[in-house]
């Protein structure tokens, strides 16, 4: 059998668990929801037998396991959205279409040789930078729960981080490529550029007032730069430089000061001082609200979990009971309906991803493709973390979200975009 | 570059592993502390999607707490309701969103919501959630007897603020147990229904109708504690129902004299009078008597025999029942002196005041002890616990406490009490056709002239089946005797007589 017969194999299992999802959502919740929702099921399983098609055609060699798993964290994210908010749901579909799309145009438009990208390498540094600075331009970007991270055209909103994130990493996939030599020897003179990015790093972070977000693109950086010169020193030496970063943000910016109190200490038994309402609250009840109420969630779900739509997320009133439950908080969810057995399973998922995505790194022979897959999954494998392991209190928690899973047209956009990477070098490697 | 890359790999799944474990932290490990915590609304809204079991009286039949079911976006939510709107709400308690839970409904909450660790219990509700049908709890049954409950409410409500409990000599099952005044339990999940509540009117101040009066509400017992020391004085040996003393009418305690008078009908001074006849009109100096020749920590002890000192073992939380004995007044926390001899004035502790305090659940025990020939048994509000299906699943054992006194010195107690009823401060207790035992007590409650009045009893005498006690707080010039003794005579009967045949 060939690659693409097994991708397509596997999507089939894919689909015949989503229709299951969707049919366990409906059964639950058959009150609100009709039968005719179900074509969820049906447009989500037509849409990844075209980007299965499109994969035919144009990387016939690729990993076949890529696009079911991918398919297979769509799916578990559809169907919660869709078990929160129907109407979100369909949003999330027409995202999906916008996603594929762009899959297709990636593979169509890179077919013959990706490696192209690395002659517009400073054409990628610096849409990384614009990208990441746009929600600053007045009128164009958005303050959401304390972090810069959106902009605002009319009603159409997006989040530039998530492209930026690629952009950055064919950046210093080229970028390192070329200066890897240089960069191994490890003259103080060349650490220039990397002194450069720790503050391109820093800036983000006062800019965005946004703690994940440093810390993905620098792990990002990092990682690759590791890579590229087999240098540890580089490694403990950015990490200090991050920490020092991040020990100073903590001094000086409120914003990240608050995020680390709450990660430290999310409950109180005397009322401390509540920013949001000017008085004295329990933390619980003010700034750590969206922490503990998702902690609660998780825990509610315990070893095998409430089942699928019958999670309690609003009160008999219909209150909310979890803030940004289909985005940042999506886990959460998860963990309460599907229970510890599930949410390790889609961990499992996440890191069968991750060990492909290193395998095609490994496979692929030249130094430009192996960074670029080892960027664009180690960037997934640390986004992953950042946001999940916010959650479990791990680390401060920020708000970014769970690739492939979470509610949002940026993230869904760039992830497919990812995936068509990821699959190009793949095809390259196998082809030879 | 592939070395780097693998290692790359590792941290990177390393990363993603240390995801589980934390996952795992949270599910198994913390679930349950969280799900404890006040702000858990998850935790407290998800219980309304499950059916809880309902709460019935003895008779299987009259519902205490049933469920309304209401559906919102699909989602069915149960709501409590108590239909009886006030039977032994202190002891039920309630389960509502906006406060959590109280009594019965919060100590028995895993029954009642399937969470118990029953192996069929545990089948039953993974196949409903697995069926995604509704979780259903299982249902207690009470040994409430529905009339003796409801005249006892309705008694107390009319005579003032106080409390009553019936409970089964024999085997421990709590027969009647009312709190007066009462509230409505519907009112705590209806806007501004708590305040409301706390507003209730009712003879005393507070009126504290929240509080459980029968095993919080704390009282001096006066003289029905004369049941303790006329043990602690039969257990030393010192005395027999036959020792003879000498009434003066008043007793020398610390240079003071304390007066009898507490026997409305009494004279003031009975003179020459035997153990029994002392007990038959409580006389108070001879039990100033009695009580600073046996020394205090006796006393003490023997109180500690019936349970004074402990909290009585009941279903509800433990923060709803209060230890009784000796209390300090400062604190408010019981006082057990090391040299009670010298620190407790132990001729006034003989007959039940100088700071002794006890709860009316405590001072039933103490009669259904006697009763039942000095063995204490465990009281007990659940009779019987079921499971959806109708199948018993938990049934109610009786459970010796202790042995508090000899059978022996059980007998002519009782004996003694019976003679209270017949002829002694306690005549407003006789039923016709069975004999009674019973004790009054009249406490100082240091407003002048103000009184608890108490009665403790036991029926019918030859084999106790029901046995409790009654006080009213605060009455003006009223005698345990002429207040309480009817109240406990209307309970005895409706436990005694069916309802039918009763006397009105």
């Amino acid at each position: 059998m060939t690659a693409r017969n097994r991708e397509l194999s596997y999507l089939v299992a894919v689909a015949a668990l989503t229709a299951v999802g969707f049919a366990s959502v409906y059964i639950a919740r058959q009150e609100v929801i009709s039968w005719g929702s179900m074509g969820y099921a049906g447009i989500f399983i037509g849409l990844y037998l075209a980007a299965h098609a499109v994969a035919r055609v144009t990387v016939p060699d690729a990993d076949q396991y890529l696009l079911p798993l991918a398919g297979f964290l769509t799916a578990i994210g559809l169907t919660e959205i869709y078990r929160l908010g129907p109407s979100d749901a369909f949003r999330q579909g027409l995202w999906l279409v916008v996603g594929v799309t762009l899959f297709a145009i990636v593979l169509v438009g890179l077919r013959r040789d990706y490696r192209v990208l690395e002659s517009y390498k400073y054409l990628f540094g610096v849409g990384a930078l614009a990208l990441l600075f746009a929600p600053r331009i007045p009128g164009l970007g958005t303050t959401v729960n304390g972090a810069r991270l959106w902009v605002h055209v009319g009603s159409f909103q997006f989040q530039p981080g998530e492209l930026a994130k690629i952009s950055l990493i064919v950046f210093l996939a080229s970028y390192l490529r070329g200066k890897r030599e240089v960069l191994s020897q490890g003259r103080l003179k060349d650490v220039g550029p990397l002194l450069l990015i720790w503050g391109a790093a820093m800036l983000v972070l006062v800019q965005t007032n946004d703690l994940g977000s440093a810390l993905l693109y620098f792990g990002i950086f990092i990682s690759m730069l590791y890579i590229a010169t087999n240098r540890l020193s580089y490694v403990a030496a950015g990490l200090g430089l991050f920490a020092v970063g991040g020990f100073v943000a903590y001094r000086e910016i409120a914003h990240v000061h608050e995020r680390i109190t709450i990660w430290l200490q999310p409950w109180t038994s005397q009322p401390v001082p509540c920013p949001q309402t000017g008085g004295l609250a329990l933390r619980q009840d003010c700034q750590s609200y969206q922490l503990v109420k998702s902690l609660y969630s998780i825990s509610n779900g315990g070893f095998g979990g409430t089942g699928l739509g019958k999670g309690t997320f609003t009160t008999p009133e219909g209150t909310q009971l979890i803030p940004y439950v289909n985005t940042d908080f999506i886990y959460s969810a998860l963990a309460q309906e599907l229970g510890l057995v599930g949410v390790s399973a889609l961990v499992l998922v996440f890191m069968l991803f991750v060990a492909r995505g290193m395998k095609i790194a490994l496979q692929a022979d030249d130094g430009f493709s192996k960074l670029l897959a080892a960027g664009l999954t180690f960037g997934f494998a640390l986004q992953t973390f950042i946001i999940v392991g916010g959650i479990l209190r791990i680390i401060p928690l920020t708000g970014i979200t769970l690739p492939f899973v979470s509610y949002g047209g940026s993230s869904i956009v760039a992830n497919f975009i990812l995936l068509a990477g990821l699959l190009l070098v793949s095809d390259r490697a196998n082809a030879r | 570059m592939n070395r780097q890359i693998s290692r790359v790999a590792v941290v990177a799944l390393l990363m993603l592993g240390a995801l589980v474990v934390a996952t795992t932290y949270w599910q198994t490990w913390a679930s349950a502390n969280l799900a404890d915590r006040q702000d858990n609304e998850i935790q407290r809204v998800a219980q309304f999607e499950i059916e809880r079991g309902r709460i019935l009286a003895s008779d299987g039949k009259t519902v205490l707490a049933g469920n309304r079911r209401v559906t919102k976006d699909g989602q069915a939510f149960y709501y409590r309701t108590y239909p009886t709107h006030g039977f032994a709400s202190q002891t039920l308690g309630y389960s509502t969103q906006s406060r959590s839970r109280a009594g019965l409904e919060q100590s028995e909450n895993s029954y009642l919501t399937a969470s118990n660790a029953n192996i069929g219990t545990i089948l039953t509700a993974i196949g409903d959630r697995l069926k995604g049908t509704t979780v259903k709890g299982n249902s207690l049954v009470l040994n409430l007897n529905v009339s003796a409950q409801q005249i006892a409410q309705s008694l107390l409500d009319q005579a003032g603020c106080g409390a009553a409990v019936a409970l089964d000599p024999q085997t421990g099952a709590v027969l009647a147990i009312a709190s007066s005044p009462t509230y409505d339990p519907n009112l705590i999940e209806k806007p501004a229904g708590y305040a409301k509540i706390q507003r209730t009117k009712a003879n005393c101040s507070p009126s504290a109708p929240l509080l459980d009066r029968a095993t919080q509400g704390l009282y001096p017992p006066g003289s029905t504690f004369k049941t303790v020391t006329a043990a602690a004085a039969l257990d030393s040996g010192l005395y027999t129902a036959t020792s003879t003393f000498d009434d003066p009418g008043y007793c020398v305690d610390y240079g003071k004299k304390v007066s009898n008078a507490l026997d409305q009908n009494g004279p003031e001074a009975y003179g020459h009078v035997t153990f029994i006849e002392a007990f038959q009109h409580s006389i108070n100096a001879v039990f100033c008597d009695i009580g600073q020749k046996l020394g205090a920590a006796r006393i003490l002890d023997e109180a500690k025999r019936f349970g004074f000192y402990s909290s009585p073992p009941l279903e509800t939380p433990s923060d709803a029942r209060s230890p009784s004995g000796l209390y300090d007044f400062a604190t408010h926390k019981p006082y057990d002196p090391e040299n009670a001899d010298t620190q407790v004035d132990a001729g006034r502790l003989a007959f039940g005041q100088e700071r002794m305090l006890a709860t009316p659940l405590q001072m039933a025990m103490v009669a259904a002890a006697i009763a039942n020939g000095g063995v204490e048994m465990e009281p007990k509000l659940v009779k019987q616990v079921v499971a959806p299906d109708g199948s018993v699943i938990a049934t109610m054992h009786p459970h010796a406490l202790r042995h508090s006194t000899t059978p022996q010195t059980a007998a002519t107690i009782s004996g003694m009490m019976v003679q209270v009823v017949q002829a002694g401060t306690g005549t407003r207790a006789q039923i016709p056709g069975v004999i009674v035992g019973g004790k009054t007590g009249t406490a100082e409650t240091g407003t002048r002239n103000v009184y608890d009045a108490w009665f403790i009893f036991f029926a019918p005498a030859d084999h106790p089946t029901v046995a409790g006690a009654v006080v009213v707080e605060n009455q003006l010039n009223g005698f345990g005797g002429a207040i309480a003794a009817p109240i406990a005579k209307a309970i005895m009967q409706a436990i005694l007589q069916p309802p039918s045949n009763m006397s009105p």
